[in-house]
C-alpha cells in the first residue's frame, strides 16, 4: 500500500536530504498527535477550570451550607442546592429500580434463551433505546406518558396505597401526571440499555466449560446463572450499573420536559420537584443578578463532580475486567 | 422428598426465566411505544412548509426551515472541528502512546468526557466563547457540539486503529517507510470504513443534543445565515415549541421530533453496515 515511489526513493536513500525530511514530517505528525491528545486533558481541566471561575461568587457567598439549604429564592438571592440535589439522587435512584434488574434479565434474555436468529434484531432494537434523543424522550414523556399517569395508573397507586405506612405518604398528593416519579421511570427506560449491552458482552466471556461443568452437575438453567454466570461477571454488571447511573445523574432534556421545576422537597413521589440539569437547563438563561447564574454554575459544578466519580469508578472497574481477559486469552 | 426439591428447583428456574422474558418484552414495548406515538404523530403534522418557511409566530402556521438549517451548519461546524482532534488524538493512542501511563490517562479521561452531562459542556463553552465573545453564536454552539464528538472519535479510532494487525505496520516498516507515512498510508487506509463509522456515530449523538446548545447558540425565531448571531437548531426549537401553550407549535415540535429520529436512525443504520464491512475484511 505504500506508494511505489516512495519504496523507489528509499532504494537509493543516499540522499539524505530526504531521509531528513522524513525525520521532520516523522517528528511533526507525531507531535501534532500529542498535541490533540493533550486537548483532551484540557478540555477536562477546562471545563473544571470554567465552572469554578463561573461559581465563584456563589462559593464565596454561600460557602459549604449550599449543600444543605433548601431556599432558591432569585428575588432575595438566597440560593441552596439541597432540592436540586434531592431530587437528581431520588430520580437516578428510582431509574436504577427500574434499569437494573430489566436491563441485567434483558441480558440474560439475550445471551441464554433467545433463539440465535432473533438476538441480532433484538439485540439492535434494545440498542435504539440508547439511541433516541433525550429530547424524544422528553416530549413524549409530557404529552403521551404524563396524561395516562395522571388518569390512570396515579389514582390507583394513591388509592392502593392509602392505608400502607411508609407507602401512602411515597404515594400521596393530587396526581399531576409529572413529577419525580415521571422522570426517574424516563430515566430508568433511557438507561437500560448500557446496562444490557455491558452485561451482555462480560456474560459471553464467561468460559463455556464452567456452564458446562455446573450443567453436568445437573444445575438448572437459573442455578447456573446464579451460581456461575453472576459471580463471574459481577465487576463488569456493577460497572455497566455505574455507568448508567453517571448517565441518569446528569441526563438533561428528558428530565426537564416532565420533573416540573419546583425548587422543594416533597415527601410524595407524585409531586413534582427539580435536578440539578433540570434547573440549569430551565432558568440560567434567564438569571439575572449577581448570585443567580453563579448559583446554577455551581449546581453544575456540583453535578460534574459527582458523575465524574461515579464515571470514574465505572472506567476503573471495567478496565480492570479487560485486563484480567487480556491476561487470560 | 426428593422430587418435592426437584419440583421447586424447576419452578424457580422457570419464574426467573420467565422474569427475563417479560423484562425483555418490557424494554421493547416502551420502544415499541415511543416509537409508534413519534409516527402517529410525527406525520400527521408533516407538509411541505415544514421544509420551506421558518418557526412561525403563536397562532400561525410556519415551518421549520431556520431550525433545521441551523442544526445542519452546526453539526458541520462540530464535525469540522472535532473529527480531526478525535482521530489524530485516537491515532497518538493506538499508534504512539499504547501501554504507557500516559496514554492510561487521556484515555481514562476520555471516557469520562465521553459520558460527562452535555449540559455542563455546555455551561463550560458558555463561560469560555459566550461570556468572552460577548454575545450567543452559531460558533459557540458549534464548538459546544464539538466537545462531544471529540470523545466519540477518539474511542471509535482508537479501537479500529488497534484493529490492524500488526504485520501490516511491520511490512511497511521493513520497506523502509517512516513511522508517519505507516500511519497515514498504511493504518489509516486500512481502517477507513471504521473511522468513518465514528464520525457518524458523532453526528448521530449530536443531533438530537439540546442541553449545550441552550445557552450557546440559544435560538432564533428567524432565518439568519450569520454564525456570529443566535442561531435556532432543531433541538431548542422542539424544546420551546413543546413547552409553550399552543396546539400548533405542539404539532411542529412533533414533526421536528419525527425527522430527528429519523436521521438518528439512519445514521446509526449507515455506520452499522460500514462496521460489518469492516469486520468482514
Amino acid at each position: 500500500m505504500v506508494d511505489l515511489a516512495l519504496s523507489q526513493d528509499i532504494s537509493i536513500a543516499s540522499s539524505s536530504t530526504r531521509l531528513r525530511r522524513f525525520h521532520a514530517t516523522d517528528r511533526t505528525f507525531r507531535r501534532v498527535t500529542l498535541a490533540c491528545a493533550l486537548l483532551v486533558l484540557a478540555m477536562f481541566a477546562g471545563i473544571f477550570g470554567a465552572l469554578i471561575s463561573g461559581a465563584w461568587p456563589a462559593l464565596k457567598a454561600f460557602g459549604i451550607s449550599f449543600l444543605w439549604t433548601e431556599t432558591w429564592n432569585p428575588v432575595t438571592e438566597k440560593f441552596g442546592a439541597l432540592a436540586p440535589v434531592y431530587g437528581t439522587l431520588v430520580t437516578s435512584f428510582i431509574a436504577m429500580l427500574i434499569a437494573v434488574p430489566v436491563g441485567i434479565g434483558i441480558a440474560i434474555f439475550l445471551t441464554e434463551l433467545c433463539p440465535r436468529s432473533l438476538r441480532r434484531p433484538i439485540g439492535i432494537a434494545i440498542e435504539l433505546l440508547a439511541g433516541i434523543p433525550s429530547i424524544i424522550y422528553g416530549i413524549w414523556g409530557l404529552f403521551v406518558l404524563a396524561p395516562v399517569l395522571q388518569q390512570d395508573v396515579m389514582p390507583g397507586l394513591i388509592a392502593t396505597f392509602a392505608n400502607v405506612p411508609v407507602l401512602s405518604t411515597l404515594f400521596a398528593g393530587p396526581p399531576f401526571g409529572i413529577g419525580i416519579l415521571t422522570a426517574g421511570l424516563i430515566l430508568g427506560i433511557m438507561t437500560l440499555p448500557f446496562i444490557t449491552a455491558i452485561s451482555r458482552d462480560v456474560f459471553e466471556t464467561v468460559p463455556p466449560v464452567l456452564k458446562e461443568a455446573a450443567y453436568g452437575l445437573g444445575a438448572t438453567t437459573w442455578e447456573v446463572l446464579w451460581n456461575v454466570v453472576l459471580p463471574f461477571a459481577r465487576a463488569g454488571v456493577v460497572g455497566g450499573i455505574m455507568l448508567a447511573l453517571g448517565r441518569a445523574l446528569g441526563e438533561t432534556m428528558a428530565v426537564t420536559f416532565v420533573i416540573g421545576n419546583a425548587h422543594r422537597i416533597s415527601a410524595s413521589l407524585l409531586a413534582p420537584g427539580t435536578t440539578i440539569s433540570a434547573a440549569i437547563a430551565n432558568e440560567f438563561t434567564e438569571a439575572i443578578g449577581a448570585l443567580y447564574a453563579p448559583a446554577l454554575i455551581e449546581l453544575g459544578l456540583i453535578l460534574f463532580l459527582v458523575t465524574a466519580a461515579v464515571l470514574a469508578a465505572a472506567q476503573y472497574m471495567l478496565y480492570q475486567l479487560e485486563r484480567r481477559a487480556g491476561g487470560r486469552s | 422428598m426428593t422430587t418435592a426439591r426437584y419440583r421447586r428447583r424447576q419452578m424457580r428456574n422457570g419464574i426467573f426465566l420467565g422474569l427475563s422474558v417479560a423484562a425483555t418484552a418490557f424494554g421493547l414495548g416502551w420502544l415499541a411505544l415511543i416509537l409508534g406515538a413519534l409516527m402517529y404523530q410525527g406525520f400527521s403534522g408533516i407538509d411541505f412548509a415544514i421544509f420551506t418557511e421558518s418557526t412561525p409566530p403563536p397562532g400561525s402556521m410556519g415551518g421549520l426551515l431556520n431550525a433545521i438549517f441551523g442544526s445542519i451548519v452546526m453539526s458541520i461546524f462540530a464535525v469540522a472541528i472535532g473529527t480531526p482532534v478525535g482521530i489524530l488524538a485516537g491515532t497518538y493512542l493506538a499508534e504512539y502512546g499504547r501501554n504507557t501511563r500516559f496514554a492510561t490517562i487521556i484515555r481514562f479521561v476520555n471516557d469520562i468526557l465521553l459520558s460527562a452531562p452535555s449540559i455542563v459542556l455546555g455551561l463550560f463553552i458558555y463561560d469560555a466563547m459566550v461570556l468572552t465573545m460577548g454575545h450567543f453564536s452559531a460558533w459557540a454552539g458549534g464548538v459546544a457540539l464539538a466537545t462531544i464528538v471529540v470523545p466519540v472519535v477518539v474511542r471509535t479510532t482508537e479501537n479500529m486503529l488497534l484493529l490492524i494487525p500488526n504485520t501490516l505496520r511491520e511490512a511497511a516498516a521493513a520497506l523502509g517507510a517512516p513511522r508517519s507515512h505507516i500511519v497515514r498510508q498504511v493504518t489509516w487506509r486500512a481502517a477507513r470504513a471504521g473511522i468513518i463509522t465514528g464520525a457518524l456515530l458523532a453526528v448521530a449523538r449530536i443531533s438530537g443534543e439540546t442541553a449545550p446548545l441552550l445557552f450557546t447558540a440559544l435560538n432564533n425565531q428567524f432565518w439568519s445565515t450569520n454564525p456570529n448571531a443566535p442561531m435556532a437548531s432543531l433541538p431548542v426549537a422542539i424544546f420551546q415549541m413543546a413547552m409553550s401553550p399552543y396546539a400548533d407549535w405542539h404539532r411542529l415540535a412533533w414533526s421536528g421530533a419525527l425527522l430527528i429520529t429519523m436521521t438518528v436512525l439512519i445514521l446509526s443504520i449507515v455506520a452499522r453496515v460500514l462496521e460489518a464491512q469492516t469486520d468482514r475484511r
